[in-house]
């Protein structure tokens, strides 16, 4: 897959992970996990909007809204026993803030395994990162079906 | 063994009590010279947002792993992996970790597969730790660099491969797993694989007893009598029974593999780390579904 579909701020913290040393990535890998924001008050009763991400292995549940304009808004919560898939939605979250469904869609699937993080991570844990692309772009879909 | 064992009450039942110690003897233990305490949690950040004072870590996947083979390290890069850790081979250490001790229980196998002598395991784990309210920090330790013994890893009294299993038929196996893992139920979806396996089902006659039947609520290890009742009286294994354990990846057997050595004295039990990402994609070894262990196969 081409990067000419890599939205910006993906792009941006692609850059930002592999400009630095494989131990200092995990660093920075926390600091998004402290970043993930708190859900809007509104859904913060609504368990049942949420999708739960089986393929990760810690709980992580995902909700998407596409308004009315065809932006995307990505909804996680995981809790802060589990970091590292904090981090993973929170890069996801800040990543495809603001895109348009399409581009939600064009995201390559790949993208996880382009930030360097396999050595430091490895590469069973980053497919939780897969998992949860995969299911926000399959909720994009739907949401778009309807 | 150089440090006391921890002779708390709860203990005196198991069949070797040295090989757990309370959060209450850890604390009041962590400044003991000779001691190393090992975090070891499935989330590979966990650790960097606080841990016990003092603690190291140790991670599955990233350390104990040969980065190329599907395999542990070998000798001499564990020697690297434990002095660079502050661990000489007369430490007591002690392993604790998030998801009920899980990772905490594989590495303390892994490192009994290089025979390290003096391996505990923190009943409760990191989350009864926490519960308590008891003092964590987020400052990484630098230990001293020692020099620790290249010693080959002897896989064959706790380590069990493929063959092993084939060879045991017969003989007692435990599935750890959940109930729909065993069965086979429990259905991928499309692209997202869950197993990590091309069949689901189970090993041919392992009775299914998922690891949680031997923690309490609060993580810690249930009472002997209690255990005795789930892997004696239901799973029907008897004294002296050779067993081997299986999972997914070896982690949750790994619990119910210091279960049986250690809390309920069986000598020879091995845990199966292939597991089932190994045995379901395997070529012609078989398998069952359903609710049932199935009749023992004819290999």
């Amino acid at each position: 897959m081409s990067d000419s579909i890599l939205p910006d701020a993906l792009g941006d913290i692609r850059d930002e992970f592999l400009e630095l040393e494989v131990r200092d990535r995990l660093t920075l890998l926390l600091e998004f996990a402290n970043e993930l924001p708190e859900l809007p008050e509104r859904y913060r009763d609504h368990p049942d909007l949420f999708e739960r991400v089986v393929e990760c292995q810690s709980p992580v549940f995902i909700f998407v809204e596409v308004d009315g304009d065809d932006i995307v808004h990505l909804y996680a919560t995981a809790p802060a026993e589990s970091p590292t898939t904090r981090g993973f939605a929170s890069i996801l979250v800040q990543g495809l803030a603001g895109l348009t469904s399409q581009e939600v869609l064009d995201v390559p699937d790949d993208y996880p395994q382009t930030l360097g993080l396999n050595e430091a991570v490895s590469p069973l844990r980053i497919r939780g990162m897969s998992a949860l692309l995969g299911r926000t772009k399959g909720q994009v879909r739907a949401k778009r079906a309807s | 063994m150089t440090i006391d064992v921890d002779p708390a009450e709860q203990f005196a039942d198991y069949a070797h009590p040295e090989r757990l110690v309370s959060t209450g003897w850890l604390q009041a233990n962590l400044d003991r010279p000779g001691l190393v305490v090992v975090e070891s949690n499935e989330d590979v950040l966990l650790y960097d947002t606080g841990h016990i004072p003092g603690a190291v870590k140790v991670d599955w996947h990233t350390e104990l792993n040969d980065p190329i083979e599907r395999d542990f390290l070998h000798g001499e890069a564990f020697a690297r992996l434990a002095g660079s850790k502050g661990i000489s081979r007369d430490s007591t250490v002690v392993f604790y970790g998030d998801k009920n001790n899980w990772w905490a229980a594989y590495a303390l196998w892994v490192f009994t597969l290089f025979g390290h002598p003096d391996v505990r395991l923190l009943d409760g784990g990191r989350a009864k730790w926490i519960a308590e309210g008891r003092e964590t920090t987020t400052t990484v330790p630098t230990p001293r660099a020692v020099e620790y013994p290249v010693i080959e890893r002897d896989d064959s009294e706790n380590r069990a491969y493929r063959d092993d299993v084939l060879a045991h038929f017969g003989k007692p196996l435990i599935d750890v797993r959940s109930p729909e893992e065993y069965s086979g139920e429990r259905t991928e979806i499309p692209g997202y694989p869950t197993e990590g396996a091309l069949r689901s089902g189970h090993i041919p006659s392992a009775a299914s007893v998922p690891w949680a039947r031997a923690a309490a609520d609060d993580a810690t290890f249930k009472r002997r009598s209690d255990l005795e009742s789930i892997y004696l009286d239901d799973a029907g294994l008897t004294r002296g029974s050779e067993v081997i354990a299986y999972c997914r990846i070896g982690e949750r057997s790994s619990h119910t593999w210091f279960v049986l050595k250690y809390l309920l004295g069986f000598e020879n039990v091995r845990n199966y780390d292939g597991s089932w990402t190994e045995w379901g994609s395997s070529v012609r070894v078989p398998i069952a579904t359903g609710p049932e262990p199935g009749v023992v196969p004819h290999v």
